[in-house]
């Protein structure tokens, strides 16, 4: 079985963010980027897939400028086959990225497509959900273990939900997105990050792809968030109790 | 303008967060229906009639909604959406999994966990682990929103909206439910809940939480934890507060042992009051605590406890 997997450059999950001056957008110049931890862990559960023997190629797929490709030789580099490459300089949002890999999927006809649950950078957790939709396939989100089964019709997927987990059999081909337990993904070494730079690398345009990417949101400002005010270290446990009581009022 | 408001629920009961969506919804204006989708409805769909502002519960109940899987759910909602201006639904694990393939069988965008509305096509959210709050214009006809709870105090219980029943005609070939695992807890629920007491790293053990447990109990409040102990395995992830995890907002918010990663803040800083134990007085979390205790918590929390 193929398994395609989405993967997002995104802002370093290290790095605390600046606003522009003129509320335009998050500055992202000189910032360091990477792949989105959700993604990483995409990739590793592809991998392992692999090595167990139930996917036979694993194939990465990003939708963004020409610097993604960095992190698609990351992908490659951790074990993806091969990579693909949807280029724009759009501001993509979640309905045109899932639009492009729609499109990648019906070319490709993976058995199952892996994406991170959400990139750390727009927050929306919307990705894999809309690529379910769009190729018509069951979804398995937030997944904190996956098992094909049977002969590989089914996959068995456990899913964080707020209560707990939840546990759903899937008919295949699927879309799952990972959460944070699926696994630990793992670093690069150096000779597989030189081996990935002879990896086959794809670059298609949303054009060829007959896809409209662009974002249908207007981005009216961005601002930071209300600061709190500063508080303050108290002494003791008794300080720490008095001040809740009678300077706080939250406990009585 | 009218709105769907999709109803929470579990265990057959209503869960709270749906009367802070309806708020949303009234911050929006116009007419309010909420649907519950479900197997045996009927009690959830009574309390849904009692929240104020709602002006129709419309009813699914057939065994092909229950647990509320995404692929009939998507397609009934899909059905019924043509009547709206705006769907909305909690930022909850199910809202954050209907949603978008509502939206995308409807070709438009989502606008994921609002924390204030502008205008009825104008909304904030926040991006970056909350290190930035967005304003988003949506240019669609028909508007896909998901609603951050915490940020919109929940309506009153004195309505009483009509109930009607919706065609329940979806078959779903796609997925079924093998089982669950829930956590159980006399608790609160996080979300909901006033007071939040949580531990991270710096607890060491599953075991120690007994610590936190012994506050809860004295503040009636719910216990949550950082990635980091969640990790370390000390406590179940349906605990986790931040980015990934739980957002919570209560009156007051103990974090105890946890150093304040971009990633936790995420979850808990826009609780009232912030108090912080931690024997690192380097430590972020003093950032944006109201009252920081530098001191090792083994010795802090029990004498907290005996405070109390």
């Amino acid at each position: 079985m193929k398994v395609l997997v989405a993967v997002k450059r995104v802002i370093d999950y290290n790095v605390k963010i600046r606003v522009k001056p003129d509320n335009s957008d998050v500055d992202l110049t000189n910032v360091k980027m990477a792949m989105n931890p959700f993604c990483e862990i995409a990739v590793e559960e592809a991998v392992r897939l692999k090595e167990k023997g139930v996917a036979t190629e694993v194939v990465a797929v990003t939708v963004g400028p020409k610097a993604a490709q960095e992190q698609l030789r990351t992908a490659l580099a951790l074990g993806a086959d091969r990579a693909i490459h949807v280029q724009t300089d759009e501001r993509v949002e979640s309905l045109g990225a899932a639009k492009a890999l729609a499109k990648v999927v019906e070319e490709e006809q993976p058995g199952l497509v892996i994406l991170g649950k959400q990139a750390i950078d727009s927050d929306n957790n919307q990705t894999g959900q809309m690529l379910a939709a769009l190729t018509g396939r069951p979804q398995g989100t937030f997944a904190s273990a996956v098992e094909v089964e049977g002969e590989g019709d089914t996959l068995k997927v456990t899913r964080e939900i707020d209560g707990g987990l939840q546990t759903l059999s899937l008919a295949l081909p699927a879309i799952v997105t990972t959460d944070l337990r699926l696994n630990e993904p793992r670093y690069a070494k150096l000779p597989d990050i030189m081996k990935a730079k002879k990896k086959p690398l794809d670059v298609k345009t949303p054009e060829e792809l007959g896809v409209e990417v662009a974002s249908r949101l207007k981005l009216v400002k961005v601002e930071p968030p209300a600061e709190r005010q500063g508080g303050v270290k108290v002494g003791s446990v008794d300080e720490l109790v008095d001040k809740l009581k009678n300077e706080a009022k939250v406990i009585s | 303008m009218s709105i769907l408001v999709l109803a929470e629920h579990h265990d057959g009961q209503l869960a709270g967060a749906t009367a802070h969506v309806v708020a949303a919804a009234q911050a929006i204006g116009g007419d309010i229906d909420v649907l519950v989708a479900g197997e045996n409805v009927g009690p959830i769909a009574e309390a849904a009639a009692k929240l104020d502002g709602v002006s129709r519960v419309r009813v699914a109940d057939a065994a092909v909604y229950a647990h509320q899987l995404a692929e009939p759910m998507g397609e009934l909602l899909a059905g019924l959406a043509g009547d709206y201006s705006h769907v909305l639904a909690a930022a909850s694990t199910t809202g954050k999994n209907v949603l978008p393939r509502l939206a995308a069988l409807k070709d438009v965008a989502q606008i994921s966990e609002i924390i204030a509305v502008e205008s009825a096509d104008t909304f904030q959210r926040p991006i970056y682990a909350g290190n930035a709050i967005a304003t988003v214009q949506s240019e669609d006809a028909l508007k896909m929103i998901t609603v951050r709870a915490t940020a919109f105090d929940a309506v009153g219980e004195s309505g009483a909206a009509a109930v009607e029943p919706v065609e329940a005609g979806v078959d779903n070939r796609l997925s079924s439910f093998v089982g669950e695992e829930l956590a159980e807890s006399d608790r609160p629920e996080l979300g909901a809940a006033k007071v939040v007491v949580s531990g991270g790293r710096g607890m060491g053990s599953g075991e120690n939480f007994q610590l936190l447990e012994d506050i809860a109990d004295k503040l009636g409040a719910a216990i949550g934890a950082s990635r980091a102990a969640v990790d370390a395995g000390f406590v179940p992830n349906d605990m986790q507060v931040g980015q990934t995890g739980k957002i919570v907002a209560p009156e007051l918010y103990i974090a105890v042992g946890i150093s304040g990663a971009i990633q936790h803040l995420a979850g808990m800083k826009d609780s009232k009051v912030i108090v912080a134990i931690n024997k690192d007085e380097e430590a972020p979390i003093f950032q944006v605590a109201d009252y920081g205790l530098v001191a090792d918590l083994f010795e802090a929390v029990p004498e907290l406890e005996q405070q109390l």
